[in-house]
């Protein structure tokens, strides 16, 4: 049902394609709610037909991957959730990934929030998605929430000394200095590894600039593909590797199952999302070259006339 | 009460989308709704974590709160046209600790270690490292340096661009393309990410149409 779904939506999109691009090179102009429409079909479609891609990690993403991988177990690992409801579905996934990725390889989280909104996504996040798949996991031993601070780039200028000063309880009002993960945990600078997922101000750049160059603490960040390229340029000696929208959370998740198939039947949201985003891709592309088409005829018939 | 929220997410979301097709009333209501939620969340957020949590539940241990607490005051005095000009202090005292706040890290982390990632020997993965760059680094490492110093020509407007030093600012254009080009792309990956969120919702949460 699903493949004859597939192919109706693909002979339904292309068609409509080809018909648009015929009519382009008469030199028909394209209605910008036809541009719309067939966005929404190349995004519907693959959602209720799930069309999925096979994805293999980049070393951008690998290199994330591997230092989750070969820490040794019972390392300590900070999480920022630094997103909002708006930057979620790119940015959740990868979260939910690597939380998932860490637990089972025996790290220590400590989960926190430089953003107000952070802090319920990753409660969602930890009720919903990660912590199921782990129920021996205990709070405060294995993991611990120590939620939202205000005071945005003020927050990892203060921990990266004493995070107790900036924290002195979790969300649950339980004294950090009784909490085992803390017990050799002073300051951000005695954290094995930090990884930040937003793309945003206060996010991964400030976690860069106020704890990553300064302390010397390795840092990977998660972010929404539109800041990406902005993260670029601090490859490789100041974060060791991006995951840069939906498709690094797809990769990431792709080498998350190759190496541990016991996610195998683990919720894909990344995966499942590259579908959608190809045939979008697509179609924008098709559109690119139509709207091309039509200009360059436009111009021609202008300069006979 | 879970069925209700939907529902109204359902509303906002079609609301909102429904500006693709034209400006209209539920667009505009949905907008509105929007803004206030939006504005009583951040109020309701800011008055819990920074005037009590930080500054009413810390004011005992850390008298330095006060400070603060009375330049916060100062910068509401804008709302008395006649003594106004006193909010110019707080924000003085903003934009001036902003500024230092940020100068040191960001020389430190946005120019030093940048242009030490970017003056790279072509041939080695880093300084003292002897030649063990394999070709896929070496061609890296001069796309960064053609780059760099290209788009820096480009930038350069004391000398007229013509002749060689024209073309090596059009080859400073092209990256500049490029750079534009990989930007729009992740844009757009962004944005239907997005849309992908929305719909995904639209067909599995509210008209339950996506069998998990």
């Amino acid at each position: 049902m699903d493949n004859i779904g597939v192919i109706i939506s693909l002979i339904l999109i292309f068609g409509g394609l080809v018909a648009l691009f015929y009519g382009s090179l008469k030199g028909r102009e394209v209605d910008r709610r036809i541009i719309f429409l067939f966005i929404f079909l190349a995004v519907a479609a693959p959602i209720l037909f799930p069309m999925t891609f096979e994805e293999k990690a980049t070393q951008v993403v690998k290199s994330v991957f591997d230092k989750v991988e070969n820490l040794p177990e019972g390392s300590t690992v900070l999480l920022s959730f630094d997103f909002d409801p708006a930057m979620a579905p790119e940015v959740q996934p990868m979260a939910n990934a690597i939380s998932r990725h860490c637990l089972e390889k025996g790290h220590k989280i400590i989960f926190m929030s430089l953003w107000a909104t952070g802090q319920a996504l990753l409660s969602q996040s930890l009720s919903e998605s990660i912590l199921p798949g782990f129920p021996e996991k205990q709070n405060l031993v294995d993991y611990v929430s120590i939620g939202y601070k205000a005071g945005n780039e003020g927050v990892p200028n203060v921990i990266i000394t004493d995070i107790q000063k900036m924290f002195p309880t979790d969300v649950n009002s339980v004294p950090l200095d009784s909490i085992p993960i803390f017990d050799n945990i002073e300051s951000c600078k005695d954290l094995d590894f930090i990884v930040s997922f937003g793309g945003g101000k206060p996010g991964p750049k400030e976690w860069i600039l106020f704890v990553g160059d300064p302390g010397g603490v390795p840092i990977g960040v998660g972010v929404a593909a539109v800041v990406a390229p902005q993260m670029y340029p601090y490859l490789p000696d100041q974060v060791i590797g991006i995951l840069g929208g939906v498709k690094g959370a797809a990769e990431y998740e792709s080498e998350l199952i190759r190496v541990h198939p016991k996610f195998a039947d683990m919720d894909t949201p990344g995966l499942l999302m590259m579908g959608p985003q190809t045939l979008a891709h697509v179609v924008i592309m098709a559109f690119i070259v139509i709207g091309n088409v039509v200009f360059f005829r436009g111009r021609r018939r202008e300069k006979k006339e | 009460m879970e069925h209700f929220a939907i529902w109204i997410a359902a509303f906002l979301t079609l609301g909102i989308v429904s500006f693709l097709y034209k400006d209209n009333a539920w667009y505009k209501l949905c907008e509105a709704i929007f803004v206030g939620i939006s504005a009583g969340y951040w109020f309701v957020v800011l008055f819990w974590d920074n005037l009590h949590g930080k500054f009413w539940m810390g004011k005992g241990e850390d008298p330095m709160l006060y400070v603060g607490a009375i330049l916060g005051i100062l910068m509401l005095m804008r709302l008395i046209p006649k003594i106004g000009w006193i909010s110019r202090w707080p924000l003085a005292f903003i934009v001036g600790a902003t500024a230092g706040f940020y100068l040191i890290n960001y020389f430190s982390s946005d120019v030093m270690s940048q242009v030490g990632s970017t003056v790279m020997p072509f041939f080695s993965t880093g300084y003292g490292s002897g030649v063990n760059a394999s070709l896929y680094d070496i061609i890296g490492n001069i796309v960064v340096a053609v780059g760099t110093f290209t788009g820096l020509v480009y930038f350069y407007f004391s000398k007229e661009h013509k002749g060689a030093f024209g073309a090596t600012a059009k080859v400073g254009i092209f990256f500049l393309m490029v750079t534009f080009g990989a930007s729009f792309g992740y844009t757009v990956m962004s944005r239907m990410s997005l849309l992908i969120g929305r719909v995904d919702f639209l067909f599995g949460d509210f008209l339950g149409m996506i069998v998990q």
